[in-house]
This record gives structure tokens, C-alpha cells and sequence, in this order.
């Protein structure tokens, strides 16, 4: 008979899973684990992407393989959970707190239906102007959009809200 | 019998994806602007992801093959996606007018597998859902302000629709062989439906463009692609696509 590991002790291993695009954030912090079982054959741990097409899936899903059980010694599957769909709500606060820091303006809760106006005014993460404008919804990476600051002058980048 | 259709419906959308996806993707480098480079070739990752998607439900779910093999070494013949994506890029008015009349389509399609019979669809619509606003947010901010930008910018995005309008109306092509199996099974409510619903929701914006719809009733959809007969463009295409996975399809990336 193995010993278990605890749940809590997955967690805190899923703590050093950092985002390979935003190396602030870890997958908790951004809300893409779903679910985490302990079973007598291993851990089974169940991630959504952000987007769809995120190329860095299989790559995230390696990492978390490896910490987990470099960290706890025991086997570790990573599936896709085709039940959950990512939704910028899922991000925690002090997750938008650390992207503001690291200089990308945080997606604002939706309470309802994306709309066109939830890209007016967004807080520049520099200055903390609202006098900004969308210059384009895609960015760098699928889930950012490009702003533009008319207070300090400087683009900046903003975690798109979704759906 | 409902496994067939499924495979059937499933195909087609994900070979529009993949198609407009490879369209879209023609522009990386070579957009008027940056930030117009960057849409389209982040719409054309976007594209590809959902053909995945898609083409995994047909793997996984409908007993079909891995979906690289299913993606680039089927014959033309057996490629189902409509004549409108298929069209070369052109000049940015003509992709930008494709780019707002398929994003709208595709709005209201996945629109309508919120409550499908097909779980998977379900699943993959909501998915999908959020991320399509984002690209008729960006057609529909251009198509307004392109319309309203004076002569030449008016003229030629009339132009552009008056051009493409028939094409867009060939995504709505019913399968004779499967049509009323998926709407009976509730597996979506049809592709006539669809085209009501896709012509209400372009109507408005193009009112906001100030610019005329052509006379629907008098306008041939461009049917055919769905049934396996293709554009003289497909092919050149999907041999550009395969170009390397056709020097060792076995090979492990």
C-alpha cells in the first residue's frame, strides 16, 4: 500500500507551474487547472487552455507533469478538461495585481456579454491614465490586444476578457 | 447513419477553418500595417486551433483518423470547404469583406450548437463563442470605417461585396444526403436558417458602412464546394499546405 499525497501538497507543487508566456503568473493563478485527484495509481491533474489555439498547451501540461512529480515522487497525468471553458473571471485577483505589475493592463471583470465598450478606458498599467484607446484586439499572443496611452505615450499591452 | 452526418457537418466547418485559416495566415509580413499583420495572422492561429478542435471531435468521437492525415493527405475531391475561402487573397479590401461575411457565419453557427444534440459541439461552441467576437469586433471596426472613409475607400469596399456576397452565401449549401437527419436529430437547426440569421446580423453593420446589399433574391450562391467540387484555387493551395508533411508523412515533429 503507497502512501497518499495530499491534495494540499499538489496544489503547492502547482504553485511553481509558471505560464510560459507570462512567467508572473502560475496556472492556478490564472484559473487553467479544473481539477486534481489523488488515486493509488498517481495524480491526475485536469488543465483548460485560454484560448483555444494556445500553442504553449502540451508545454504547460509537460511542466506541470515534471514539477508535480519531481516534487512529490509520484506518476502524474495532465489531461485537457473538455467540460470547462476558460473565462477571464477565472483569473484570481491577485493574479490581475502581478500582470499589472509586470506591465500588462488585467482584463476587467465581465458581468455580462463581452461588449466593444469594455476596451474604452483601459487603465494604462504604467501611468494608470484611463485617456487610452485600443489600437487592435490581437497582440503579441492570443490573448492580449494593443492600447495605446495618450497621457505617457507608450503602447501598452491588455489580458483580453473573454467569454 | 448520424455518425456519417456528424462527420459530414464536422468536416465542413473545420475545412472553412483551416482554409481561411491559411488564408489569413498569407498576410503575416506582408499586412498594410503592423497591427492589421498581427490580426490576421493571429485570426489565422485562431482558424487552425478550431480546425484542430474539430477535426480531434472527428478523431475522437466519430471514429475518424489523426487529424494531420485528415488535414493535408486527403485527395481535393474530399476536401468540403465552401468556394468563398478559397479565393486568393487579392487586395486587403476583398480580404477584409471575406474576413467580416465568414466571421458573421460563423457567429451564428456556433450561435446555434449552444443547445445541440452533439455534446462535443456544445462544448466547443461556447469555446469558440468568446474568441469570434474578437474577429467580427476587428471586421466590423473596419467594414464601418472603411465604408464611411471617403470615395475611393467606399467604392472599393462596395465593391468587395458586390464581388464576394455570392461566394459567402455558398457556406450556407444544405447537404442533400444529410440535411434533415441533423436537424431532426436537433443536432443544429439547418443551413437555411443559418442564412436568415447571418443576413440579419450583417445587415445592420453594413447600414452603418453606408453600404447597399446586393439583391439577395437575385444573387446564385456559389454551391458546389461542399459536395467535393472545388475552385481552380484549392488546389494549388493544399499543395502549398502539404508541401512538408508530403516528404515523409510518418515523420514524428
Amino acid at each position: 500500500m503507497t502512501t497518499l499525497v495530499s491534495i494540499a501538497a499538489v496544489y503547492k507543487s502547482l504553485e511553481k507551474v509558471m505560464d510560459p508566456e507570462i512567467p508572473v503568473l502560475n496556472v492556478l493563478e490564472l484559473g487553467m487547472i479544473t481539477d486534481v485527484q489523488v488515486a493509488e495509481d498517481g495524480v491526475h491533474i485536469a488543465m483548460i487552455p485560454t484560448f483555444a489555439a494556445c500553442p504553449a498547451v502540451s508545454y504547460i501540461q509537460k511542466n506541470i507533469r515534471d514539477q508535480v512529480n519531481a516534487d512529490l515522487n509520484i506518476p502524474v497525468t495532465v489531461t485537457v478538461d473538455k467540460t470547462v471553458t476558460w473565462q477571464s473571471n477565472r483569473m484570481t485577483a491577485e493574479a490581475k495585481e502581478k500582470l499589472q505589475q509586470f506591465g500588462i493592463a488585467p482584463p476587467r471583470k465581465l458581468d455580462s456579454e463581452l461588449t466593444e465598450e469594455i476596451f474604452i478606458e483601459t487603465p494604462c498599467p504604467h501611468c494608470g491614465s484611463k485617456d487610452t484607446y485600443l489600437r487592435s484586439p490581437f497582440g503579441s499572443t492570443l490573448c492580449r490586444a494593443i492600447h495605446y496611452c495618450k497621457s505617457c505615450g507608450q503602447v501598452f499591452e491588455h489580458f483580453k476578457p473573454l467569454e | 447513419m448520424l455518425n456519417n452526418a456528424l462527420t459530414d457537418l464536422l468536416t465542413k466547418m473545420a475545412d472553412d477553418e483551416l482554409i481561411q485559416g491559411h488564408r489569413n495566415s498569407e498576410w503575416t509580413g506582408l499586412g498594410p500595417m503592423m497591427e492589421e499583420d498581427i490580426a490576421f495572422s493571429s485570426m489565422a492561429q485562431d482558424k487552425i486551433g478550431h480546425a484542430l478542435a474539430l477535426y480531434k471531435v472527428i478523431q475522437e468521437q466519430l471514429g475518424g483518423t489523426d487529424p494531420d492525415q485528415y488535414a493535408f493527405c486527403r485527395a481535393e475531391k474530399d476536401f468540403k470547404c465552401c468556394h468563398l475561402v478559397e479565393m486568393p487573397n487579392s487586395g486587403y479590401d476583398l480580404s477584409l469583406m471575406r474576413h467580416f461575411l465568414f466571421d458573421m457565419a460563423e457567429t451564428v453557427r456556433y450561435e446555434s450548437f449552444a443547445d445541440s444534440s452533439f455534446e462535443p459541439l456544445q462544448h466547443l461552441a461556447r469555446k469558440f463563442k468568446g474568441e469570434l467576437k474578437y474577429h467580427t469586433l476587428h471586421a466590423n471596426a473596419w467594414v464601418i470605417q472603411l465604408g464611411q472613409a471617403g470615395e475611393e475607400s467606399y467604392d472599393r469596399m462596395q465593391t468587395a461585396l458586390n464581388e464576394t456576397i455570392a461566394l459567402a452565401a455558398g457556406i450556407f449549401e444544405p447537404s442533400r444526403e444529410f440535411e434533415s437527419l441533423l436537424t431532426d436529430e436537433k443536432v443544429y437547426p439547418g443551413e437555411t436558417a443559418l442564412y436568415h440569421r447571418w443576413l440579419d446580423r450583417i445587415y445592420p453593420v453594413l447600414v452603418k458602412s453606408s453600404l447597399n446589399l446586393p439583391d439577395i433574391s437575385s444573387i446564385q450562391p456559389a454551391f458546389g464546394g461542399r459536395q467535393g467540387v472545388h475552385t481552380p484555387y484549392l488546389a494549388p493551395l493544399l499543395k502549398e499546405m502539404g508541401e512538408v508533411i508530403h516528404i515523409d508523412t510518418k515523420a514524428n515533429w
